[in-house]
Formats: structure tokens, sequence, C-alpha cells
């Protein structure tokens, strides 16, 4: 923490947050500026989730990578769960299941921890998906075979295997080979997941003010082609701004991760609300009551990161 | 919400006084405690207050476990956790329902609640029995040798006295497709003998999912415990209507 970016980032994120949090608190205690009260307390319900977030990420990071690779595996397992959850299975699936969740998940954040990229590369796409198929026949029931092999791997690869490489981004060695795992690794997966939430954001924004043209009006009511352009052009302006925090990135390749980041994190968005419609649910979390799932929270994310994480590598070269 | 016909009083914190030794007026041949029963007054139960520092300590890192495992979210819907003498009857699908049940109780209510469960199963072996016998206090019934005079329902209601919650599964096995299957009567015979306890539905979600039947590893999926309002025979229900008015008032949980 004693560089004068990760400084500036930090004070920068506290002094935007203590300025939200008591903006939100003037409009609470002022309901006759003539806002509807509904969008101040979800305003201020974000902003919750925010000082959650930033806490939970700042005591992670301060805690080194490890345990940031164990929140990240955290999130993953309790996402496949919810996944899984809403998938249908059958009793054949279930000794498959039980290595998916307490052999494979665990032991492929072990490899990310160990910064195994030539492992951990090949081992859920391939060996899970193998193990998967074997032992689901070897259970003996052949009922929609390919569809509910499909459904495990599907969860494996998007809540597992993508969501690992956002905290794989701590081992790529950039500014030399000295700092791996340093605070200058640690601003790049803040830089991400500022991004992937500040696209989410100005999706919704951008879709409530602008949008016209729905894109899959079966699929999802509220995206809109005007929210995805007008989320990308803004997250791309924010990712050159911010340029300076990220590493390896000049401005111009910032821009185009940010561009890059907030078609993703659309995709992530589109694909889950596919799933959700199909099993006829609003969000994962409705079997943990009062609050959206896991998975609603970090679908763009899995989209976002294995990208994000391939650019770094090309652009650290 | 029924109001109770039978019970002498509303529900509520305020209880009747003990009626263990008050016959509900049946005038038929439903009534199988008889007095001559040497059993019948409340005998001495190993009561959950006497357990061991052991024993409390296991119950309570099982039921964190359990909660766990299970991923269960609790709902109370229209229906509040309560010291009052209860019996939760719910639809029967995991090795792990009367676990995951005792475990979602808040722990003051958890003390006196037993499971009710098959002998065959929890005696054997060292560990099943300690577990049953002194961590859950559970209720172990002979599924294999039911007589007349010894029926489960009142070594049920013998057991629990004027005190005691149970824990009680009506479909009497775990169901295979994980449809609710129809209730067997003792649940009838029970609200019958003893109108002034509150019968709770609870409706367990995807339990089967976590730990199928047949199966000794779980997956951590997410299941979902609803209890529901508290509900009474009413006066001259038949035995297969109240039986289907309890098993519909289960459903209706589900959503």
């Amino acid at each position: 923490m004693n560089d004068v970016r990760t400084i500036v980032l930090v004070t920068g994120v506290l002094a935007l947050l203590t300025a939200a949090t008591g903006a939100g608190q003037f409009l609470k205690r002022h309901p006759d500026r003539g806002l509807d009260p509904a969008a101040v307390r979800t305003f201020n319900l974000r902003l919750r989730g925010w000082w959650i977030l930033c806490t939970v990420l700042a005591a992670a990071f301060w805690l080194g990578t490890t345990a940031t690779v164990v929140l990240f595996g955290l999130v993953s397992f309790w996402a496949l769960r919810e996944f899984i959850t809403l998938t249908p299975t059958r009793k054949g699936d279930h000794r498959a299941l039980f290595w998916v969740f307490f052999l494979f998940t665990p032991l492929h954040y072990v490899l990310v921890g160990l910064n195994r990229y030539d492992i951990f590369s090949v081992f859920l796409p391939v060996y899970a998906t193998l193990f998967v198929l074997a032992r689901v026949a070897v259970a003996g029931d052949y009922k929609r075979f390919l569809e509910r092999t499909a459904k495990i791997q599907a969860g494996l690869v998007v809540c597992v295997y993508c969501l690992s490489f956002a905290p794989a981004l701590l081992q790529i060695p950039v500014e030399g080979q000295a700092t791996v795992g340093r605070s200058a690794n640690f601003r790049l997966l803040f830089f991400l997941i500022l991004l992937v939430q500040f696209a989410d954001g100005t999706q919704y924004v951008w879709s409530r003010m602008l949008g016209r043209r729905l894109v899959a009006a079966a699929v999802s009511s509220n995206r809109t082609w005007e929210g995805l352009l007008g989320s990308a052009a803004s997250t791309a302006l924010l990712a050159a701004v911010l340029w300076w925090a990220a590493p390896p990135y000049q401005p111009w390749q910032a821009a185009l991760a940010g561009l890059v980041i907030a078609v993703l994190g659309f995709a992530g968005g589109m694909t889950m609300s596919a799933i959700k419609r199909d099993r006829g649910v609003k969000d994962y979390g409705t079997l943990v009551a009062g609050h959206g799932g896991v998975l609603d929270r970090v679908d763009s994310m899995c989209f976002a990161a294995p990208v994000f994480y391939h650019l770094t590598l090309l652009v650290a070269q | 919400m029924t109001p109770p016909i039978l019970a002498t009083t509303a529900p509520g914190k305020k209880r009747p006084p003990p009626r263990l030794t008050e016959r509900p007026v049946t005038g038929n041949d439903v009534s199988m405690l008889s007095p001559a029963d040497p059993f019948t007054s409340p005998v001495a139960v190993a009561s959950l207050q006497h357990r061991s520092p052991l024993c409390r300590a296991a119950g309570l890192l099982l039921a964190g476990l359990a909660r766990l495992l299970s991923g269960a979210s609790v709902r109370w819907i229209a229906s509040q956790p309560d010291t009052c003498q209860r019996i939760y009857f719910a639809n029967h699908t995991s090795h792990l329902d009367a676990l995951v049940i005792w475990a979602s109780l808040p722990p003051s209510i958890r003390e006196i609640t037993r499971p009710v469960a098959a002998k065959d199963y929890w005696s054997r072996g060292l560990i099943r029995r300690w577990l049953a016998r002194d961590v859950f206090d559970a209720l172990l019934i002979d599924r294999t040798d039911i007589k007349v005079h010894q029926s489960p329902v009142d070594l049920m209601l013998r057991e629990i006295g004027t005190a005691k919650s149970l824990i009680v599964f009506p479909e009497g096995s775990r169901s295979i497709s994980g449809e609710v299957q129809e209730f067997k009567s003792g649940l009838y015979y029970l609200a019958k003998k003893r109108p002034d306890i509150e019968l709770i539905p609870v409706f367990i979600d995807n339990l089967n999912r976590v730990l199928p039947r047949g199966e000794f590893l779980p997956v951590p999926l997410l299941s979902c415990i609803s209890f529901g309002p508290p509900l009474w025979l009413e006066q001259g229900e038949q035995k297969l209507d109240f039986l289907t008015r309890a098993r519909r008032a289960l459903l209706a949980l589900k959503e």
C-alpha cells in the first residue's frame, strides 16, 4: 500500500462512497425534492452493497493473494450451489455432483492459488468434463444424458472456471517479476470489478433514459441496445480515465478493455436471464429470502474475467 | 387460521393447565390408551436439560453443520416460533429431514423439541445410538413391532408429557418420487388425544436432492424449510377429512 497510485485509488473510492452516502442520506431526509422515494431507497441500498463489497475486498486484499483466492473460491462455490439448485438434476447425477462440489471446485482454486496456469486452464474444461460424463454414465441413468451432463458442465465453467480468472489476475507479472501479487495486481483486480459494476449500472441508467429497442424481449425486459451502447461508451471512457490504476495498460488499451468488459458483462447478464426465464424465477436468490442471489451479482463478472485476464496477458507481454 | 374449537384456549403463550390425564370425549374405540396402562402417568424421560456439555456442543455443531450443508433458508409463514407444546409435521424426503428441521428451530425451542425417528435405523451402531439418544433426544419408534397396547401414538404422547414438542413425518417413510404421499392416520390420533397441542405444518423443499434415498454423501444444494400456521382437529371432523386438510396445509406452503 506504499505507492502513490494505490493511495490515490483508495482515497478516491472512499471519497466517492462518502459523498454518495451523504447525498443519499440528504435525499432520504428531504423527500420534498421531487425525487422518487423508491429510487432513493434503491440507491441507498445499492450504496450499502458497495460499502460491504469494498470492505470485504479491502480485507481480502490486505490479507494477501491467498485470502483473495479463497474469497473468490467461496463465491464460486456458492454461485455453483445456486446454479445447480435451480437446474433440475436426476438421482443419477448425485455422485458426479458430489465430486464436482467437493473435489473439482476446491482443487481448481488450489491450482489458481499455486499459479499453475498450465494445469488450471485445462483442469475443469477437460478433466472435469470427462469425469462428469463418465460418472453419470456409470451411474446407469441414460435419460437425457447429454442435457444433464451439459448442465453440470455449464455450471462449472461459468461459476467456477470463468470467475477464477479474476483472482488469477493477481498472478500476472506486471511491472517486473518482483511485484507479483503486490498492490499493482490488486489494482488490476479492482479495476476489473469496478468496471464490471460500472457497466452494469450505466447499462441500467442508459436503458431507463434512452432505451427504445429491447435486445430480446422474451429474455430480458430491461436490456436495450441503447443501454448496451451507452454503457460500453461510458465504461470505455471511465477505463481510459483510470488507465493509470491498471499497470500494463495504455489509455487506448484501457478504453478497449472497458468496452470489452461492458459487452461481456452484458452477455453474462443475458445468459443468466435466459436460464432464469427458462426456470421461471426472477433471481437466483429466491431460496434465500430477502436478497438476490450471489450468482445475480457475479454473472457479468464471470463472463468478463477470463477475457480481461487474457487481454492483460497480451498487453503485459 | 382455523379457530381451535376443541382446544380450551386460544393459541399463544398462555397455555391451558396440563390436561394429560384428561381424555377427550371420543365415545368410540379409537382411543388405544387404556386406563390400565401402567405407563400412562408422565414418566421421567431423559431430558435435554440434563445433557452433558459434550452432547450440547455436539448438538450445536451438528445443527450448524446441517444448516450450512443444506443451505436451508427458514421461513415462518403466518406463524411464529414459540415454546408452547407443538407437533411439527413434515413431508419426508431425506435422512436429513429431522436434523434440518430441528436445526431450523431457535435453540430455546430446539431444547424442548424431540424428533421422532425409526428405531431400526437409529439404534444401530454406537454413534447413531448416541446421536439419537443423547444429542437429539430422539423418540425412537419400533416400526416392526407395533402392538395395540403399545401404539406409537401412545408412546409419543407419554414421552412428551406436557412440555415437549415433537417432529413427526406423517407419510411414514421417505417418499421416493419427491411427491408428498398420503398421510398415515397417526397424526389424526395425536390430534384427537391431545386437542390442545398446536399442529404446525412444515414443508421441506429440495432436501431430497441434498441427500437422496440410498445415498450417504450429501451435495450442498440450497433447501428451504417453511413453517405454516397451526391447525387443530375440528369438532366432529372425520379422520380422512382431517388428514386431507393437514396434507393440504402442508402442500400450501410449497407456494
